[in-house]
């Protein structure tokens, strides 16, 4: 359990993932990846093993959100856990395509 | 946040891709993130506290915003045109600095105080000769560093340093692109100097959507064409001025269709464009989709977005509300609020006139050594006025400060501009308020006559006045050549308003 920063990078304690906090409750927030909890960029991996039914991966460049929708996440890097909160999965935030300006 | 992340996962998802092109020279993604790692080692071993580049548009210029975000030193992308004292000033606020300049023009800045200059060649070579490989990521996640200061074009006042803090550009892609959405074979022509903000945002949003940018440092209309025949652009951004002089190139050829297969995308903004530019666009790019983009340095780019359908739908229309949003900026992107208020700071409804607000992650509305300008709920007041129609879409009536009081009377000068401009014999209409010992100010204007026409200051003052209420008709018509405009676009009403009273 931590609480998170927007613009704080973290990475996967059991795969290769790797996210920065877009959006965080101000509470404490548990959030895992592959089962295990996640970790500082600077932290040794505890080299443990994808947990089963938290392997569906994350995608580089694709947003993660909590259901109550004060959690977001960007995956910067991909890996084969899956993220979640307090076990519950986080879900892809839909894309709003919008017409290229710049 | 840091905009050294999102190449870091271009570099990482596309590296092989080329990510900048000029002329025959290229970076990939990869090379990018390698050039910006080497040069961010050396800025940070050095004693510049900003890296500044004063130059046309080259590949030294992503090079440099991303070893300044690697270095944790901002960015500051001057306008090449400046010279003398008004360099100077500029440099002084930003020293110690590194200096990226042209080759012709280093040894004569190596003068100015607090700036180490290095010109653009010895830049670009220090930068390509990594030995090591990339460097350990180790810039700063900090959201609050500052990533870009860029000079606003002051067409009203001395230049102020607009402060673009990480958080403002990564929440502004992040809102805006999706990851890896282009195409390999996709690429934008980007032909807007660098120290305009919608130069950098391009370069921000293209990284994250894998989208090769093709470099146009001296915009013309023939090099223009010339380089989306060849090199197969897919997306486009112009200055509305641009988009005017390609439309001239173009006629002027006699075409019929711009015949540019593979161009799908064309956006616009920087300033208003004309109706009939638009309109006449759209004929000659008839499988275009356009969009008309509305934003400022304040706010990161764009906030606002006429999309393709939006200008369809404005084209097919009879209803002259909805034809009307053509010269609208359409409606705010979903990240952004927008609110149009009154003089006392009071939100208006639908189709009611006041300056336009906005508020949302991307909005810095912060200048250099002068604080923020956003209230204590976070809104921005633009300076910009502006209305809504019923369906949302803003319009944009120019600056506030250029509003006419003409006897207790708020005029706009856009709406006697627009009124003259639908006059067959006006190619372009400038309207400021002079002084005025009775009124307070009177409405003053000068016309720029299409080649071959005629219109007399009578007959011009009749067209107004048929058209409008008897205090919009200009008092005085003088006529020139043409207007004067800086190299974005932006109508320059103080070179206007100074000639007019000499």
């Amino acid at each position: 359990m931590a609480v998170l920063k927007a613009g704080t990078r973290l990475k996967s304690a059991v795969c290769s993932s790797e996210v920065m906090i877009v959006a965080a409750p101000k509470d404490e927030v548990d959030l895992s990846c592959g089962g295990a909890p996640m970790i500082d960029m600077a932290a040794d991996a505890s080299g443990g093993s994808v947990a089963e039914g938290a392997a569906e991966g994350t995608q580089i460049g694709k947003r993660y959100v909590n259901e109550a929708g004060d959690l977001e996440v960007l995956c910067t890097k991909p890996g084969e856990g899956s993220l979640a909160v307090g076990g519950v999965a986080l879900a892809i935030k839909g894309a709003k395509p919008l017409p290229s300006s710049d | 946040m840091n905009l050294m992340m999102l190449l870091e996962m271009a570099s990482q998802g596309f590296g092989d891709r080329v990510a900048f092109k000029n002329e025959g020279d290229e970076l990939t993604y990869a090379e990018l993130f390698e050039a910006a790692g080497t040069v961010a080692g050396q800025l940070r071993a050095g004693a510049a506290e900003h890296l500044a580049i004063l130059d046309e548009t080259s590949l030294a210029l992503p090079i440099g915003v991303f070893a300044a975000a690697w270095a944790g030193r901002p960015f500051v992308p001057l306008n090449y045109r400046l010279t003398g004292q008004e360099l100077e000033s500029l440099v002084g606020q930003i020293a110690p600095s590194q200096l990226v300049t042209a080759p012709d023009r280093a040894e004569a800045l190596r003068a100015l105080p607090g700036a180490d200059v290095v010109d653009r060649e010895s830049f670009l070579r220090a930068a390509r000769k990594s030995v090591e490989g990339p460097g350990e990521s180790d810039w700063g996640m900090d959201p609050e560093e500052i990533a870009i200061l860029l000079f606003t074009s002051g067409t009203t006042g001395p230049p102020k340093a607009a402060v673009i803090r990480h958080k403002h550009l990564v929440s502004y892609i992040l809102g805006s692109v999706e990851f890896m959405s282009a195409d390999e074979s996709d690429a934008a022509l980007v032909s807007v100097p660098p120290y305009h903000i919608a130069g950098m945002a391009a370069i921000a949003s293209s990284v994250y959507a894998g989208r090769r940018i093709v470099q146009l440092p001296n915009f013309s209309a023939e090099r223009w064409l010339e380089l989306a025949r060849s090199e197969k652009i897919t997306n486009a951004f112009v200055v509305p001025t641009m988009l005017s002089r390609i439309i001239e190139c173009l006629d002027a050829e006699g075409r019929q269709d711009a015949d540019l297969p593979h161009l799908r995308a064309l956006s616009y903004g920087g300033g208003k464009m004309p109706q009939a530019v638009i309109e006449r666009g759209m004929e000659l790019f008839p499988n275009v989709a356009f969009a008309n983009a509305y934003g400022l340095t304040e706010t990161s780019s764009t906030i606002s977005i006429l999309g393709p359908e939006d200008h369809r739908a404005a084209m097919d229309s009879d209803d002259p509300a909805v034809r009307r949003r053509i010269v609208s900026v359409g409606q705010p992107l979903p990240s952004v609020e927008v609110e149009i208020r009154d003089e006392d700071g009071h939100a208006l409804g639908p189709n009611e006139r006041g300056e336009i607000f906005v508020r949302g992650e991307q909005v810095s509305g912060e200048y250099l050594g002068k604080g923020s300008r956003l209230n204590e709920e976070g809104w921005f007041p633009t300076r910009d006025g502006g209305s809504t129609d019923s369906e949302g879409y803003l319009f944009i009536e120019g600056r506030i400060d250029d509003i006419i009081v003409r006897g207790g009377e708020n005029i706009s000068p856009g709406e006697i501009e627009d009124s003259l401009l639908e006059h067959a014999a006006v190619a372009d209409a400038a309207v400021v308020g002079l002084p005025d010992e009775q009124w307070g100010e009177k409405v003053c204007c000068v016309v720029a006559l299409k080649e071959g026409q005629q219109a007399s200051e009578d007959e011009l003052q009749q067209w107004v006045k048929d058209r409008l209420r008897s205090s919009r008709t200009p008092e005085t018509i003088a006529f020139w050549e043409e207007l004067p405009y800086n190299e974005t676009g932006k109508l320059l009403r103080r070179k206007v308003r100074a000639a007019l009273m000499e």
